[in-house]
């Protein structure tokens, strides 16, 4: 880990009331601005001076961006809303609790008034040797530090990696991806796009650079979550060191539609395994329509794996991440067995 | 405009990482800039061109030529388009992503990488055995020729040398194209043990951090290259005064006119029965 040194490199310090004043300034300083939502992941950054922005655009003041708003039969939740709103929010709570339940599992309560859901979809990857500063790919550079022979890259990932070895630490992003949220962004030339939530997040082989479609000037204003899946039969798990606090090691979140034990449609999603939250789209096909059963979710476990390449210290991710899957597809009563 | 970039490794030392991606659009700019030179020149310009004339007596006094001669065989040919195919891909794998067109290129562009190995391997050999291997290669006996045909293209009569089976913008061409592919093949092949493959355990510290910066910014600096010598290839490809070569490397044949217009019978013998080594 780097030396944290307390004093921050100079920035212009920029805090807008609006979107469109926020989106001059961003466009303004392009590559060299920097968008500050809660601060918790920025402020690691500033202080390591590993990133030096020239500018650093505070939405704290914008209230457009916050807040959790009714919108045609769903939700739609500002980016700047914090996750202790999210975790409070009485819909979330009755209809779309997976969402309550990673929000809550993301941070500590002080983080939790501090953090907004925004910066937890958005933060970087908690990669060491990349938060260090060296140059790796995902920096600029032209080496995964992670993935050499002596790499300390226990919590790195098992699939879909591409050069880099990262993965995406956002405890909402696979809870976002099973209720198919929608990502309003705004992009730098002023125009609103809506995203869907899994394809708001990129992987190296898209994008080595960035975590998300965001490019520079663009700002992520707000999330959407439908009805489609409200009050769906819900499963999340995290697991990590500390139960205390801390970043996934694995997590996974299911949204499913049953009739008797039937499974009539079903969204899966992991985080923790790959530089993006992962939809499990194979696990989907098999499982729907069939039983909900042991059989069924050892079917679906053993798929969910399939073509995973584990470094050389997370193997443990490959049977983390199949009895997490397994659980889900089970259900809570799953949460008593043993692998 | 910044030509290198740099890092500093883990021991705080500095290092090569790549080229700055600003000489991709300087590379771009300057086959582009070279298009529209060229164009310019030819339409306002008075190069000269033999007499229509002075060929139909040529012909007349080679009538024992076949109709047809052939300029490239089907393997040549075939050897050609797939080298082509594989560049552009590469191409389009390296560069897209840079200008903001993503997608995930890594794996077409290796692939690609390999075809493009492959078949210069196959052209090396098919070249050394059953082609003229020296027709294509320049040196200093090609001197008169480049005096002669500059004095042409600037519209002065010259009764210097006439090219042999390749024009000397041809060869000059491939020359290039050697300097460059091999310099963007040896790279590539060795950046290949950096990432995951079916062919090779990944070996991160194959070289030290120096060599590999040098080994980037090499396969950086060829692709940017390869940017500009690929514009005025297919410039000069669709170009109307050449389109009978582009239509050779086709067909694989020239028509005896265009043979005795444009080439010295006495550097590119052609034997009447049209059996020669090509």
């Amino acid at each position: 880990m780097a030396v944290i040194r307390d004093v921050m490199p100079a920035f212009e310090l920029f805090q807008p009331t609006s979107i469109e004043d926020a989106q001059a300034v961003l466009n303004r300083y392009g590559a060299e601005a920097w968008v500050l939502a809660g601060g918790l992941d920025s402020l690691d950054w500033l202080k390591d001076r590993i990133k030096r922005p020239q500018a650093v655009v505070d939405l704290g003041g914008i209230a457009a961006l916050r807040g959790i708003r009714e919108r045609e039969g769903g939700l739609e939740i500002g980016a700047m809303t914090t996750l202790t709103e999210v975790v409070r929010h009485p819909v979330i709570r009755e209809r779309y609790s997976i969402l309550l339940e990673a929000a809550e599992a993301a941070a500590s309560p002080q983080i939790r008034n501090q953090g907004t859901v925004g910066g937890n979809v958005s933060q970087d990857t908690r990669c060491w040797y990349y938060r260090a500063g060296w140059p790796c790919y995902r920096a600029g550079g032209n080496i995964c530090y992670a993935d050499t022979p002596e790499a300390i890259n226990r919590e790195h990932a098992i699939l879909g990696a591409d050069r880099c070895v990262a993965v995406n630490p956002s405890d909402t992003a696979p809870a976002l991806i099973v209720l198919d949220a929608q990502m309003v962004v705004r992009t730098a030339a002023g125009d609103e796009r809506i995203v869907n939530a899994e394809d708001y997040f990129v992987g190296p082989a898209i994008d080595i650079t960035r975590m998300t479609i965001l490019e520079p000037g663009d700002l992520l204003t707000a999330i959407r979550l439908p009805a489609t899946w409200a009050a769906a039969q819900f499963y999340f798990e995290k697991v990590r060191d500390r139960q205390v606090w801390d970043f996934a090691l694995v997590s996974v979140a299911s949204a499913m539609q049953t009739t008797g034990s039937t499974i009539d449609r079903i969204r899966i999603a992991v985080n923790g395994v790959a530089a993006r939250p992962l939809r499990l789209l194979a696990v989907e096909a098999i499982v729907q329509g069939r039983p909900r059963n042991e059989s069924t979710a050892v079917v679906a476990a053993n798929l969910a794996i399939d073509g995973a390449q584990p470094l050389r210290f997370n193997a443990y991710k490959v049977p983390l991440m199949r009895n997490l899957v397994k659980r889900a597809i089970r259900g809570v009563e799953a949460t008593t067995w043993t692998s | 405009m910044d030509i290198l970039t740099w890092g500093r490794n883990p021991w705080d030392q500095p290092i090569l990482t790549h080229i700055s991606w600003d000489l991709l659009w300087a590379s771009l700019f300057a086959g582009l800039a070279f298009l529209v030179a060229h164009a310019s020149y030819m339409v306002f310009s008075a190069h000269r061109k033999r007499h229509a004339a002075e060929t139909d007596a040529m012909e007349a006094a080679r009538g024992d030529l076949p109709e047809r001669i052939r300029r490239h065989s089907l393997a040549a040919r075939l050897f050609h388009w797939v080298m082509a195919a594989a560049m552009f891909v590469l191409l389009f794998t390296a560069f897209l992503p840079i200008a903001g067109i993503r997608f995930p290129w890594v794996m077409w562009h290796w692939m690609a990488g390999l075809v493009l190995t492959g078949s210069i391997l196959f052209h090396v050999l098919h070249a050394t055995v059953w082609l003229d291997f020296w027709s294509i290669w320049v040196g200093p006996r090609d001197l008169p020729e480049l005096k002669a045909e500059v004095l042409r293209e600037l519209g002065h009569e010259v009764p210097g040398p006439r090219p042999g089976k390749y024009p000397l913008g041809n060869r000059l061409y491939h020359l290039a194209i050697v300097v460059v592919a091999l310099a963007v093949v040896v790279s590539g092949l060795f950046m290949m043990v950096r990432i995951r493959t079916p062919f090779f355990t990944r070996n991160p510290y194959l070289f030290g951090d120096s060599t590999w910066g040098l080994t980037y910014v090499t396969h950086g600096l060829a692709g940017v290259a390869l940017v500009g010598l690929v514009i005025a290839h297919v410039y000069f490809a669709v170009r109307p005064e050449k389109w009978w070569i582009t239509k050779s490397m086709i067909f694989g044949w020239i028509t005896r006119r265009q043979y005795l217009e444009h080439h010295d019978p006495d550097r590119w013998a052609i034997s009447p029965a049209s059996h020669e080594r090509t």
